[in-house]
């Protein structure tokens, strides 16, 4: 194979691993917002849906700033723990957990704010707790969303470019994903190689929602 | 320490506040009422008057706003020692209108879900038995029809030996014939188990045949209570109860005539004596009224 398949192979890799993270992180965040009264609600809300509205390179430059060792998070980080996240995967995954968090987080959301209350309470008087009541009730019943959200995340990540350029900084092997390596490669007058991680992301792209629809697909009403 | 085993520490004292939303606008439910552990009592009432709201205080799905529950000399709720009882700590079965079903499961994994961590007494078998739901077990609900979705919600509630019955409702969504049985399972599973057991129904038949006693519920107070035929009977309420319908079928059965009466969607039977059947005929527009209650055709239970 004349193609270097290693932006490929960083792309998804990050994709999986920020979904993987989002998964975990994503649950409890999406059922505290829908389930709690909480009075910091109003703020975390538009926090969490921020990333939908700046632009990437925005977010980057931010994160890289934060994580840079000329600054503080960055110097202590570096200094104490010898891990340096700027232009590193670590960076690009930190970045792509934040930018792709609504992607996750709102679906889910929605799921719960959907699921029918008497379910819960059905739940709750058959003596089990809320973590119970999560795990073997709710969870099970909104696999739509669930399926939303990773597909969304998933996909929201592979298709990344400002805040992983930001962040990453285009380096070889280690933070060059197929994004960017396309438009390196399109700098590089390289158009086959262009042409050739472009064609792979579109024809990815395609089979994972591919797969989303029909594991989403409703049957058809007859009456 | 020991408990004092006194007439005191067999009843369920409710005493209770609590700001309503209704379609009527913002009342206040404020009740007091007493019962005795293994008894069947009817909250009746029409919607909005606070019965269902009262029974979700019972369970503890939501919290009265004042006042006190005690179940068996056990505190469930005393707002002046701010002290709630978690609704998964109290021992309560509650059938929901809507049945509740989980989805994911079948008509066996409702009830196992039930059980988990309660050990003893008859187990799912035996309730699949006396429901009457064997071979249904690997269904799930979407596959079940209206009756048995309800047969079993109620026996996911008893599985666990619930220390109270609580039940929302639970045939209004149900057609006449699949009432009238199930009526009767409920009748059969208080004197089986002799569970206490508090209904909500606003279906005047239904709290005759069921509860040993009433309390009526209007505008969030307890208004009348006591023996249901007493208290149903009563002509104060006669006036509440009127529906204009229409004669679709005159039988004799025996002695008596039976009036097939259209009202609304509903077709009720109701008892006429021949003077009064002679006077009707099919299609004759009548009212049907709480007094036309005979006793020849609902057993009362208790």
């Amino acid at each position: 194979m004349p193609y270097d398949l290693k932006p490929l192979g960083l792309s998804f890799q990050l994709a999986f691993v920020t979904t993987g993270i989002l998964l975990v992180i994503g649950i409890p965040l999406a059922y505290w917002l829908a389930f709690s009264r909480n009075k910091l609600k109003p703020l975390v809300e538009p926090l969490v849906s921020l990333p939908l509205v700046l632009p990437p390179t925005v977010l980057g430059f931010y994160l890289l700033l934060a994580f840079s060792p000329k600054y503080f998070l960055g110097n202590f980080l570096e200094s104490s723990l010898g891990i340096r996240i700027a232009f590193s995967f670590l960076g690009l995954v930190i970045g792509s957990v934040v930018f792709s968090l609504p992607f996750m987080v709102n679906p889910l959301k929605a799921g719960f704010q959907n699921f029918p209350v008497s379910l819960r309470e059905a739940s709750y008087v058959l003596g089990k707790s809320r973590w119970e009541t999560l795990r073997r009730v709710i969870l099970p019943n909104i696999k739509p969303s669930l399926l939303t959200g990773v597909v969304m995340a998933f996909a929201h990540t592979l298709g990344e470019f400002g805040v992983v350029l930001m962040v990453g900084g285009n380096i070889p092997g280690e933070t060059r994903v197929a994004s960017i390596a396309i438009f390196s490669e399109v700098e590089a007058l390289n158009y086959d190689t262009a042409n050739f991680y472009s064609l792979v992301l579109v024809a990815l792209s395609f089979m994972v929602l591919l797969i989303f629809y029909y594991f989403n697909r409703k049957p058809i009403q007859t009456h | 320490m020991t408990r004092i085993l006194s007439a005191v520490t067999l009843m369920i004292k409710i005493r209770v506040k609590r700001q309503m939303k209704t379609p009527q606008g913002p009342r206040l439910l404020d009740v007091d009422l007493e019962m005795g552990i293994g008894e069947f009592v009817t909250l009746f009432g029409e919607s909005g008057a606070g019965k269902t709201t009262l029974l979700r205080m019972i369970a503890g799905l939501t919290q009265p706003q004042e006042g006190y529950i005690e179940v068996e000399g056990e505190a469930w709720f005393d707002s002046r020692r701010r002290w709630s009882l978690p609704v998964q700590q109290r021992r309560v079965g509650f059938v929901f209108q809507e049945y509740s079903l989980f989805p994911n499961m079948t008509v066996r994994q409702n009830l196992q879900y039930a059980l988990a961590d309660k050990s003893g007494g008859p187990g799912i078998e035996e309730w699949l038995q006396a429901m009457d739901l064997k071979g249904l077990e690997n269904q799930k609900p979407d596959q079940l029809s209206g009756g048995q979705k309800q047969r079993v919600a109620l026996a996911r509630a008893l599985v666990s030996q619930p220390r109270i019955l609580l039940l929302d409702e639970p045939l209004s969504a149900l057609d006449l014939n699949l009432r009238l049985r199930l009526q009767d399972e409920i009748v059969k599973i208080y004197q089986r188990t002799k569970i206490t057991t508090i209904l909500v129904s606003h279906d005047v038949s239904e709290v005759l045949k069921l509860s040993g006693k009433i309390f009526v519920i209007e505008a969030g107070r307890i208004v009348r209570s006591g023996d249901p035929r007493e208290v149903m009977v009563n002509s104060n309420l006669s006036g509440k109860f009127k529906f204009a319908g229409e004669i679709v079928e005159i039988t004799k059965d025996g002695v008596v005539n039976i009036l097939t009466v259209l009202i609304g969607n509903t077709m009720t039977k109701v008892v006429a004596t021949d003077e009064e059947a002679a006077a009707l005929k099919i299609g004759s527009k009548v009212i049907v009224a709480a007094k036309a209650f005979n006793p020849l055709i609902w057993e009362c239970a208790g």
